[in-house]
């Protein structure tokens, strides 16, 4: 993603280093409680003043989402209702906030709180879907390439070198121009570009992971393969990819919104962030609202997910922040 | 160290190859009507398969294809559809404007970058070590596009009616015309991509620099009676830059395919839009021309990254 800062370099993926099967002993003596690293992790982000705050902010962008409706019924106006006469004004430029149009009306008299209400639906699912996808292709090559290792690791670690060095805002845009922007590309666009980083971390996770003893245990037991990969090694590689999920997620948020603003998102009239900001930009001079509204819900949006990544980072990887002492 | 390079250059061509073969296969699928287009609307059948046939459209695909590449070896990357101009030409015309804009920022990045980080590194949990942070964070979520506009709305058009035009609403300046009018053209595009890009750098500087201070030889310097600033910057930024370099050569690669966002915003036409707009076109040549040129220049840049590291940590061996 040539615009995008990339995350790789951002975070440091080393998870807990205990296994899941030696954390869940029953307690030794009473009074002490066995944790397993996830609730260690929980207990440190709940502490995190930042992450919860941030968390709280996702929570209710995601209840703006699914209430978009709402939006509609509480304004009357429809999403994709064009008011010429009230909206506009006799020259036929968008109106700025008002008791009628709370933050204003767009380009076609359209409200764009309600439009703004409606466009966090394709924002946080374009965002979680994409990132789902991307995980799920990239912890499936990754534990494919570190476990099986020789010729199919070979094969795959080129795979992810070349998927590394795609210009991917370029191909992505190629691409869409090609099938058409749906929702469904987009996601798959994404996806089919990103999931090498993820693969790369999975991989070098399980390569140091493969001889533990818990393995060899596992297949003297008489495990397969597919059993040793998803149920033994699956869990202890989860925690960097979850730390680095999260941070994926605002990325891909912004890169849908900057595919839209290039005019590949979601056909019009979708209502959708970065297709507002690129219509709002002839506007700009004559009318800020139409810019600054979608551009601060989306800004809001990627920010409370980037302080809640760093938090998720820090829970899961104490040692991170902690060790500075001077 | 030889064979280490040529297996990368091996892995480099592989990787080029495999993008002019996707690319080549993608407009294959889709619907192609250049020829059709360029005919215009009142042209018979006969003229649209004349201009197809000079396009070289009708021939099989993988006869397109193997044209292509092996005038590729030579050289040759084709000509346009529509004003018949060779494809390196509009690469060679387009890459200046681009590395002005990208050698630019990236100074500009990299010296806020790792300046804030290294502040915030020597006074860690301090209020400046949370401020830098937490701004640096900001621009990091912020996308490339809306800082553009932001600063386009104040910058430009705030300042204008205020009565005192600094900078152009957009376009470029050649370097050949002055210093003073091609940096005022590119102040602002410098800008937006050094801040969305910076964050990157304080967030890296600061862990680096942190791990590194925490050491034991920098405890060693520190007690040998060193002062702080050259323990700072002599034992401690030095050896925390290996991942900053590493960032920097990946991102400055993948840059120079073409900076799309922010050309786009400030209607600078580098490489990113040329590439939009032989999209929009289905300009097939030019587009292929641009991603092979983006994909290179990824290329050239991950294996300097990984030369320089040998020679900036000599732990590294390359085999």
């Amino acid at each position: 993603m040539s615009d995008t800062a990339d995350v790789v370099a951002v975070m440091s993926p080393s998870g807990p280093e205990s296994d899941p099967h030696a954390t869940t002993r029953p307690t030794a003596a009473k009074g002490i409680e066995g944790r397993t690293p996830w609730q260690l992790a929980w207990q440190r982000l709940r502490r995190d003043r930042v992450a919860m705050v941030s968390l709280v902010v996702i929570g209710l962008i995601v209840l703006m989402a699914i209430a978009a409706p709402l939006a509609a019924l509480v304004t009357g106006h429809p999403v994709n209702e064009q008011y010429r006469t009230i909206g506009l004004t006799p020259d036929g430029l968008p109106r700025g906030p008002s008791s009628e149009f709370w933050l204003g009306t767009d380009d076609l008299g359209r409200d764009i709180l309600v439009r703004i209400a409606y466009g966090a639906r394709i924002s946080l699912l374009v965002g979680v879907a994409s990132t789902i996808l991307t995980v799920v292709i990239g912890v499936v090559i990754g534990l494919a390439a570190g476990f099986l290792g020789g010729a199919v690791d070979t094969v795959l670690a080129r795979l992810i070198d070349v998927v590394l060095s795609v210009p991917f805002l370029l191909v992505a845009i190629a691409l869409v121009s090609i099938t058409g922007p749906s929702l469904i590309v987009t996601v798959l666009v994404i996806g089919f570009f990103s999931w090498a980083s993820v693969a790369r971390i999975v991989r070098g996770q399980v390569l140091s992971m493969r001889e533990r003893e818990f393995v060899e245990a596992a297949r003297s037991l008489g495990a397969s393969n597919s059993r040793i990969m998803f149920v033994d090694i699956l869990p202890n590689v989860l925690a960097p990819v979850i730390v680095y999920a999260s941070l994926l997620i605002p990325v891909v948020i912004v890169v849908e919104a900057t595919l839209s603003f290039l005019g590949l998102g979601l056909a019009p009239p979708t209502a959708d962030w970065g297709g507002m900001i690129s219509e709002a930009q002839t506007y700009y001079t004559t009318s800020w609202w139409f810019v600054v509204f979608p551009g601060a819900a989306l800004l809001i949006t990627t920010l409370a997910f980037n302080l809640l990544g760093d938090g998720i980072r820090d829970a899961f990887d104490p040692r991170s922040e902690r060790l500075m002492a001077k | 160290m030889v064979r280490f390079l040529i297996r990368r250059v091996a892995l480099g061509f592989l990787v080029l190859w495999l993008i002019t073969v996707a690319v080549f296969g993608l407009f294959f699928v889709a619907p192609n009507n250049v020829a059709r287009t360029l005919a215009g609307r009142q042209a018979t059948p006969e003229t649209v398969a004349a201009i197809s046939h000079r396009l070289g459209l009708d021939q099989p695909l993988w006869k397109q294809y193997l044209d292509f590449v092996g005038n590729a070896l030579h050289g040759d990357l084709g000509y346009d559809y529509y004003h018949q101009v060779p494809v390196t030409t509009i690469l060679g015309s387009a890459l200046p404007i681009t590395l002005s804009l990208v050698f630019g920022a990236a100074f500009l990045w990299l010296g806020l970058g790792v300046f804030n980080g290294v502040i915030s590194a020597t006074h860690p949990r301090s209020f400046t070590d949370r401020s830098l942070t937490a701004l640096s964070l900001f621009f990091y979520s912020t996308p490339t596009f809306l800082l553009g506009i932001l600063l386009l709305y104040v910058l430009y058009f705030r300042l204008t009616l205020a009565g005192h035009t600094a900078f152009p609403a957009g376009g470029y300046a050649p370097f050949g015309g002055g210093l003073g009018p091609w940096a005022q053209h590119l102040v602002l595009p410098w800008f937006t991509l050094a801040l969305v890009s910076a964050a990157t750098y304080t967030r890296l500087t600061r862990a680096s620099m942190l791990d590194v201070l925490g050491e034991d030889y920098v405890r060693t310097a520190r007690s040998k009676g060193i002062g702080e600033r050259r323990v700072v910057l002599r034992h401690g930024l030095r050896a925390a830059l290996t991942p900053i370099v590493t960032q920097f050569g990946i991102d400055v690669g993948s840059l120079l395919g073409g900076v799309v966002v922010t050309e786009t915003v400030f209607s600078l036409p580098g490489l990113g839009k040329t590439a939009i707009d032989a999209i929009n076109q289905q300009d097939l040549p030019v587009i292929i021309g641009i991603v092979l040129f983006a994909a290179a220049a990824v290329v050239v840049a991950n294996i300097l990254v990984d030369l320089a590291y040998a020679v900036l940590d000599p732990r590294v061996r390359l085999h």
